[in-house]
């Protein structure tokens, strides 16, 4: 099989060129997806049964949740890749991707707070899926603590590859043992930020956001690749002839 | 040339790593010794009544534990680092993971064994009754060695960092939940007179994941961060 | 560059040059950026484990453990690769000048000793290949004379020597083959 088409793919001048030129076709269909399953979740869905209203952060709550999980799902994938195979973009995918899910994280964890005041009075509880996310943005904050504490790239790189790849392979034992231990303990508080029962015309803003929220990252993901790239090609003579130009 | 075995090379590792810890037993001693105090917080803290104490007792000791075997896994390679000796260690030509492995099991034996054997003691000063102690025991043997397998594998990660020892604990205590979970479960089932079998068996399952799957990783690390 | 039986081979450079960079690729430490290492036509990458065995390296630390005596040191890190006897510690202490220091402990030893202490641990452990990383530092003339002729031994009797030093080393019966860096 001709390979030449990945190597020059993963070459950064080209690669550069490429993600710049991709960028707004993530982008603005992202801008465009994420409005209209705003609209829809916010004003066109009818409210729910149980919730009213206020289940309507779910919109941004369950989409930045599976955000957080595909991306570091992503980010592992990606890290191993360049620790086998040596592909320095890989690296640079799963440096640029480690701060948007951290932050799909958090947005995750503070609406699912702001769900929780309205609905039961309480900023926290200790719900499985919450309690399961939080533990997920210390995975995150590990990862990003690890690449700050360490000066050489190279190191950096092949020791945050390692930290994903044993962190990816707790996170179903991680999700499991919370998920029993929230078992234990129901009864005292309602601990579940239960999805309510979804019909059609709620259901599609959320496919809509999440696919939204997708490309988006896609989108933020190739500007972010492109300044890792400068940083990591800073003494390349390419990127010192492109800005010359 | 004969050449040691991977099984000789294993023992003569495991050995000299404990003689090396008993040589300076202080250190063998810290991590005990913060286990007993941070014990002695929860008293001062929350009530010292034994009754409110027996309530918070698994969790509070699995807490304390932990910390106290986090403390102790600086141990593991720092010294070695520093002197080059484990430089040698990977250029002797035997496998770097199953060397890992063996001074893992020296740093269990010394460091998260007599936090197990203290364990007993400190658990009736929260009023823990005597049935319920050995179980307590096996929880915490499982669980120290799943921190030292997991915690290796920090270890090896940050290996020569400035202050990594507060980066090595950012790094494990989220890979050690699911233990605490089970661990402080199976001694609050045993407080209250039941036989903790499915979270023993769990953390038995998550314990022999750990061992096997950790020096992989371990090997792995170290030769990343010895580059 | 090539390295073969019988040939001491000298990597020159002034500081900062990369002479212990140069060195750790060889022994496998550090993966080569470009280009690649050979042992006997094979590519090192392909085995580590196996290439480990053929080379004894010598770095700037002198890889000794305070807490232990000459004698435990040299029966851990020398054991590791070979089984050793007590019979053969002796021995390389002594041909190392360092008769009177079997129960002391490394600590105590001075800066000199541990050097011929870390060169007794390569002269036992009898690989064919030896890569040494300014291996005359803190020695005193003695101690020069004593490792030139260690090397000479062993290249007399087939094995190969990389040397990386400021100065290039007299080692008697052989010249050495010259590799700057700069």
């Amino acid at each position: 099989m001709n390979w030449t088409w990945f190597h020059k793919l993963a070459s950064p001048p080209h690669f550069y060129r490429i993600a710049g030129r991709l960028a707004p076709w993530f982008g603005w269909p992202a801008f465009l997806l994420i409005v209209v399953g705003l609209y829809g979740g916010l004003v066109l869905a009818p409210a729910d049964y149980q919730q009213g209203d206020g289940f309507r952060i779910l919109y941004v709550h369950a989409p930045s949740a599976w955000m957080s999980m595909f991306i570091y799902s992503t980010l592992a994938i990606a890290a191993g890749i360049g620790l086998v195979w040596r592909i320095k973009l890989a690296h640079a995918v799963a440096a640029a991707s480690a701060p948007v899910g951290a932050w799909f994280a958090f947005l995750a964890l503070a609406t699912g707070s702001l769900w929780g005041k309205p609905m039961w009075g309480t900023w926290w509880v200790w719900d499985a899926r919450l309690t399961s996310e939080l533990i997920l943005l210390f995975l995150y904050m590990g990862l990003i603590a690890l690449r700050a504490s360490i000066d050489e790239r190279e190191r950096a790189d092949r020791a945050c590859a390692v930290l994903a790849l044993v962190g990816v392979v707790n996170l179903p034992i991680i999700h499991y043992s919370v998920y029993w231990w929230n078992t234990l303990h129901q009864g005292s508080t309602i601990t579940k930020i239960g999805k309510p029962s979804i019909t059609s015309d709620m259901l599609w803003p959320l496919l809509v956001m999440m696919v939204g929220f997708t490309l988006y990252f896609a989108a933020i993901l190739m500007t972010r690749l492109r300044a890792e790239v400068i940083r990591r090609e800073r003494d390349a003579s390419w990127l010192r002839e492109g800005l010359a130009r | 040339m004969p050449r040691t075995s991977a099984l000789q090379a294993m023992t003569l590792t495991y050995r000299r790593d404990l003689v090396l810890a008993f040589r300076h037993w202080e250190q063998v001693a810290q991590p005990v010794v913060f286990f007993a105090m941070v014990t002695t917080l929860v008293p001062l803290a929350l009530s010292p009544e034994l009754n409110e104490l027996r309530q918070v007792a698994g969790g509070m000791l699995w807490i304390a534990a932990l910390l106290a075997a986090l403390l102790g896994l600086e141990f593991l390679y720092r010294a070695d680092h520093t002197d080059g000796t484990l430089e040698q260690m990977l250029l002797s030509g035997q496998p770097l993971g199953l060397l890992a492995a063996a001074k893992t099991a020296a740093h269990w034996t010394a460091c998260g064994l007599p936090l197990v054997l203290v364990s007993p003691l400190l658990a009736v000063t929260l009023g823990v009754p005597t049935e319920a102690l050995c179980t307590l025991m096996l929880s915490l043997a499982l669980g120290t060695g799943i921190l030292s397998a997991l915690g290796a594998v920090g270890a090896a990660l940050t290996l020569g960092l400035r202050r990594g020892s507060v980066l090595l604990s950012l790094l494990v205590l989220p890979l050690a939940m699911p233990a605490l979970i089970f661990g402080a479960r199976a001694v609050d089932m045993a407080i209250q007179g039941e036989v903790a079998r499915g979270p023993l068996l769990l953390l038995g399952a998550m314990c022999v994941l750990s061992l096997t799957l950790a020096p992989f990783a371990v090997a792995a690390a170290l030769r990343i961060s010895l580059e | 560059m090539d390295a073969e039986a019988g040939q001491v081979v000298h990597v020159a450079g002034p500081n900062g040059s990369g002479k212990t960079t140069l060195l750790r690729v060889f022994s496998g430490l550090l993966p080569a950026e470009q280009g690649g290492i050979r042992w006997r036509g094979l590519p090192i990458t392909s085995d580590l484990e196996a290439y480990a065995t053929t080379f004894c390296y010598l770095g700037h630390s002198d890889a000794l453990k305070a807490d232990f005596t000459a004698r435990e040191n040299l029966a851990y890190g020398v054991g590791l690769r070979r089984p050793v006897t007590a019979a053969g510690i002796d021995e390389v202490l002594s041909r190392a000048g360092l008769s009177g220091c079997h129960e002391l402990h490394a600590r105590v030893l001075s800066a000199g000793q541990k050097r011929r202490l870390a060169m007794a641990r390569v002269m036992l452990a009898a690989a064919p290949l030896w890569i040494l990383d300014e291996p005359f530092t803190n020695l005193d003339h003695v101690g020069v004379l004593l490792l030139s002729d260690v090397i000479a031994e062993h290249l007399d009797g087939g094995g190969a020597v990389i040397v990386a030093a400021h100065q290039p080393p007299a080692i008697p019966r052989h010249t050495a083959s010259c590799v700057e860096l700069s």
